[in-house]
């Protein structure tokens, strides 16, 4: 007998898993659009994000103050490394862009590791959206309800800075030729630095207000990492809308396969992948020049 | 020197080095305490490298998924050993290495449908599925996550005594022979033509097509490699714990074997088992003597980051040039000046070489035109680049081809080499149809182009460059000729010396292509296409960006060349044209405007009016 109330409770748990992968993946996506480097680190950010919210969580005892603190510091420590380290690659062959930002998720994950101990450390969801509430009979997690809401925002966020500001005009226009808008007379190393701090925000928002449903760990990131990529790949790499979708067909096959079988959900997810390379090598969103 | 030997000098003396080396290892690392299971661990990764640097290092196809392999190779061999109480080692070894093979074989067909990034990302969730199978839908083979323990060491009965191999140092000669068998198969592949097109293919993929080589079924190869040797060092690794774990599908055993081989010197074969010696015994060191818990690998970590920004090529490549640089600084400059000034004064003074035949005799019952386009037409999106074109060239001629900017030069000769596909039109070369034939395929036939922008090998020199258009000639577009030397390729010497006699580079030879003048490049450019003998040769602005006095001598080099072969050339340089061609072709926005002898062309009303635009209406009395 087919359950639906346990369907409804993971179709809607598949909701959420799938509007935070949009938001980690859609960062990814715009860094490797705009700066052609694909950010390996991107999962080390996700976890970061999450360890520097549950600083100030421990700090102010509010978690507002956590969100804000966790995404700005997630900012600057984005445009700092695009400044530092990652603008030095440009010009190096993808193979090095790969290895500084494999290397560099290594250095965050044991940083935070030598800071906070492999120990799970956890964030207490907001006293506004604690408890549970009921949904036409189904009984769900208030701050899981929540959390949607607060993960569409940052994606309308992120919507509005792409397609309604001079900025995100001039990262589209990165996305399609960077060379040409370099050329135009704008300077295309300083959008970079910021799309790159978009991006690390974007996996950090993402990492803090996930923090309250999981608990955090530094080895959170890989995990996460891989199914951005899965996103990424289904979505086609460069396109903001493609990880929107993307991030949902991956979080509803990941929740509705763990309701059958738990130890299918990741292989169905990579058959999905498969099933795509196969049929779209470019991804539902992809164009060909990208990639 | 011959261009085999360049692929392959100091022959033989790595393998020796290495026999010492493998040899002296258990009668000196115990001095320094080493432990012989570090010792065999090393060598497992350096193993497990060699496949790995020869699909990364040598073809440039970074894959984060080798773990994939270990395990598969791994498991099969260790479910054989435990579980089904196969008792013959080294087989289920060989076993385990097959079917690492042929899973990668299968991957490979789906994971190299893209490049770079793509194929990173996709090799990273492909070895991330093979970690889920092995833990559930195979848990009842793989024991899941307790792995399999049990894994026998092998033993050899020899008729009058039987040696075990057990644990330790006992186990090294076992591990440090299959190393060793290891490196010397892959030293013959890549001093074999296989491996001198690998290297090509990650220089410029594009050019390695264009010039005739199957670059799927080439990078396929490198791919099935790397999943071999992963197989069997998987394999060893259960024999070496007794233990075949979980833990080695997991993405931090593709992540490691990456770090090590960055570390230790990409496309060298011993950088992995350099990266995995320096990555373990700094982790003994800062674990057992410094007495760092989880912080160690931060340390690697910071150290690996450090090694990318700074010592792109790792701790092998940073020796090479070290010694490169004070070779250099001993041996005095100004004797690379006196050769490379000798190498031209050679070549300047040299009677012109014979024409190169073209490789394919046309058959003789053909007599019809060479190239016979019909209807060429290629939109994109809105966008007309040619349009209805009709074109014939018959053999022998030099055809030339003007038209201001813009009026789809470029985009018609990527359709007679089959770069791009016409929207419609029909291509017939040699009487043949080759409308969506591959660009590859059309090279063989014997119809190839020089390009407008360089398309070179760029780290390589400029006899190697030749070497890989002349080995799409010799050897046709795949063979698997991987364990034979390169020098052992008939005719291949001879060819490419012709070849740098033809396009005067002889002096140049052992120069990479990053140190040449561009003029110099340009005529390789034009060496490259001609390497491969075509019976009809397409030149795009070969001219272009040329000094007066370099474009002199470039045009008695095309004269030189033409000889016995059919040439179509596309050049901005109407004089040069005019005095080369027999025949001009005039195109504008898309279209055959007037085509003719170069006198016709000269005074023709059409043509003065496309290029200056009517002013020679106005000037008229």
């Amino acid at each position: 007998m087919f359950n639906w109330t346990n369907f409804l409770s993971q179709l809607f748990n598949g909701l959420v898993l799938g509007a935070l992968l949009a938001l980690i993946s859609s960062g990814l996506t715009i860094i490797y659009g705009t700066l052609g480097v694909l950010n390996l680190a991107h999962g080390a950010m996700f976890m970061l994000g999450g360890y520097a919210g549950y600083v100030a969580y421990e700090a102010s005892g509010s978690f507002i103050v956590a969100v804000i603190a966790a995404t700005l510091f997630m900012l600057i420590f984005g445009v700092l490394l695009e400044r530092l380290i990652i603008r030095h690659f440009y010009d190096r062959p993808d193979e090095d862009q790969l290895l500084v930002t494999f290397g560099l998720s290594i250095c965050i994950v044991e940083i935070v590791r030598y800071f906070f101990s492999s120990m799970s450390k956890s964030v207490p969801p907001p006293s506004l959206f604690s408890g549970i509430t009921s949904m036409g009979g189904v009984m769900f997690p208030t701050y899981r309800l929540a959390l949607i809401g607060i993960v569409a925002a940052g994606l309308l966020a992120l919507y509005l800075v792409l397609y309604r500001t001079r900025l995100g005009l001039i990262v589209r226009a990165g996305i399609e030729d960077a060379v040409m808008v370099d050329s135009l007379g704008i300077n295309v190393y300083r959008v970079f630095m910021i799309v790159f701090g978009i991006g690390a925000m974007a996996a950090g928002f993402a990492g803090i207000v996930n923090a309250p449903v999981v608990s955090l760990t530094p080895g959170m990131g890989e995990t996460i990492l891989v199914q951005t990529f899965v996103v990424v790949v289904i979505g086609g790499v460069g396109s903001f809308p493609g990880a929107i979708l993307g991030g949902l067909i991956a979080g509803e096959i990941i929740s509705i396969t763990s309701m059958i079988n738990p130890g299918y959900a990741y292989i169905m997810l990579f058959a999905a992948m498969t099933l795509v390379l196969v049929v779209r090598p470019h991804g539902l969103f992809g164009k060909k020049g990208r990639a | 020197m011959s261009a085999g030997k360049l692929f392959m000098q100091r022959r033989h003396l790595i393998e020796i080095l290495t026999a010492i080396c493998l040899i002296a290892v258990p009668f000196v690392l115990p001095h320094i305490d080493a432990a012989p299971n570090t010792v065999n661990r090393i060598l497992v990764w350096g193993l497990f490298g060699i496949g790995f640097d020869i699909l990364f290092g040598y073809t440039g196809l970074l894959s984060f998924g080798q773990s994939a392999f270990y395990g598969t190779g791994g498991f099969v061999a260790a479910y054989l050993l435990t579980q089904a109480g196969f008792p013959y080692v080294v087989l289920a070894l060989i076993i385990g290495m097959v079917a690492a093979a042929l899973v990668g074989y299968l991957i490979g067909l789906l994971a190299l449908r893209s490049t770079g990034i793509y194929f990173a990302m996709i090799t990273v969730a492909i070895a991330e599925i093979f970690f889920f199978v092995e833990f559930n839908p195979l848990s009842a083979w793989t024991g899941g996550e307790n792995g399999l323990p049990g894994v026998p060491t092998p033993s050899f009965y020899l008729g009058f005594t039987t040696i075990h191999f057990s644990g330790g140092w006992s186990l090294y000669p076992f591990i440090a022979l299959i190393y060793f068998i290891g490196i010397v198969i892959a030293l013959r592949i890549v001093r074999s033509p296989v491996g001198a097109i690998l290297t090509a293919i990650r220089e410029n993929p594009l050019r390695a097509e264009a010039v005739g080589h199957n670059v799927q079924g080439y990078k396929l190869t490198a791919f099935v490699i790397a999943a071999a040797y992963a197989g069997m060092a998987g394999g060893l690794l259960g024999v070496m714990q007794a233990f075949m774990p979980p833990d080695a599908f997991m993405f931090d055993t593709s992540g490691q074997l990456v770090m090590q081989t960055a570390i230790g010197g990409r496309a060298t074969l011993f950088g992995p088992l350099v990266g995995a010696a320096v990555w373990l015994f700094l982790q003994d060191f800062l674990q057992a003597t410094l007495g760092l818990g989880a912080e160690w690998k931060l340390v690697l970590g910071v150290v690996f980051v450090l090694l990318v920004v700074f010592l792109r090529q790792g701790i092998i490549g940073g020796v090479r040039d070290l010694y490169g640089f004070v070779k250099s600084r001993l041996a005095a400059e100004p004797e690379e000046a006196v050769t490379a000034n000798k190498g031209q004064m050679a070549a300047g003074t040299q009677a012109k070489p014979l024409p190169m035949r073209p490789r394919h005799p046309v058959a003789r019952s053909f007599t019809g035109p060479i190239l016979q386009a019909t209807g060429l037409t290629k939109h994109y999106g809105g966008v007309l680049a040619n349009t209805d074109i009709d074109f014939t060239v018959n053999q022998g001629e030099l055809r030339g081809i003007i038209g201001p900017n813009g009026a789809g030069k470029s985009t018609f000769f990527k359709m007679l080499t089959c770069e791009v596909h016409p929207t419609s039109g029909k291509i017939v070369f040699e009487g043949r149809d080759i409308t969506g034939l591959s660009v590859t395929d059309v090279c063989q036939l014997g119809l190839t182009k020089s390009y407008q922008v360089n398309q070179l090998f760029n780290s390589l020199t400029v006899r190697q460059n030749l070497v890989i258009s002349a080995l799409a000639e010799l050897r046709g577009k795949f063979k698997l000729d991987m364990l034979s030397s390169l020098s052992g390729t008939p005719g291949l010497d001879e060819h490419v010396e012709h070849t740098l006699e033809l396009v005067n580079l002889t002096g140049r030879s052992d120069t990479p292509v990053s140190e040449l003048a561009y003029g110099e490049k340009r005529r390789l450019e034009v060496g490259l296409a001609l390497a491969s003998s075509p019976s009809l040769l397409l030149l795009d602005e070969p001219l272009a960006g040329m000094s007066p006095q370099e474009r002199v001598e470039t045009v008695k080099l095309l004269k030189s060349i033409s000889q016995g072969r059919t040439m179509i050339i596309i050049d901005h340089d109407m004089d040069a044209l005019f005095e080369l061609a027999e025949r001009i072709t005039v195109l504008q926005e898309g279209r055959i405007l007037v085509e003719g002898t170069p006198d016709e062309i000269k005074s023709n009303a059409k043509v003065q009016e496309a290029y200056l635009g009517g002013v020679h209406e106005e000037l008229k009395p």
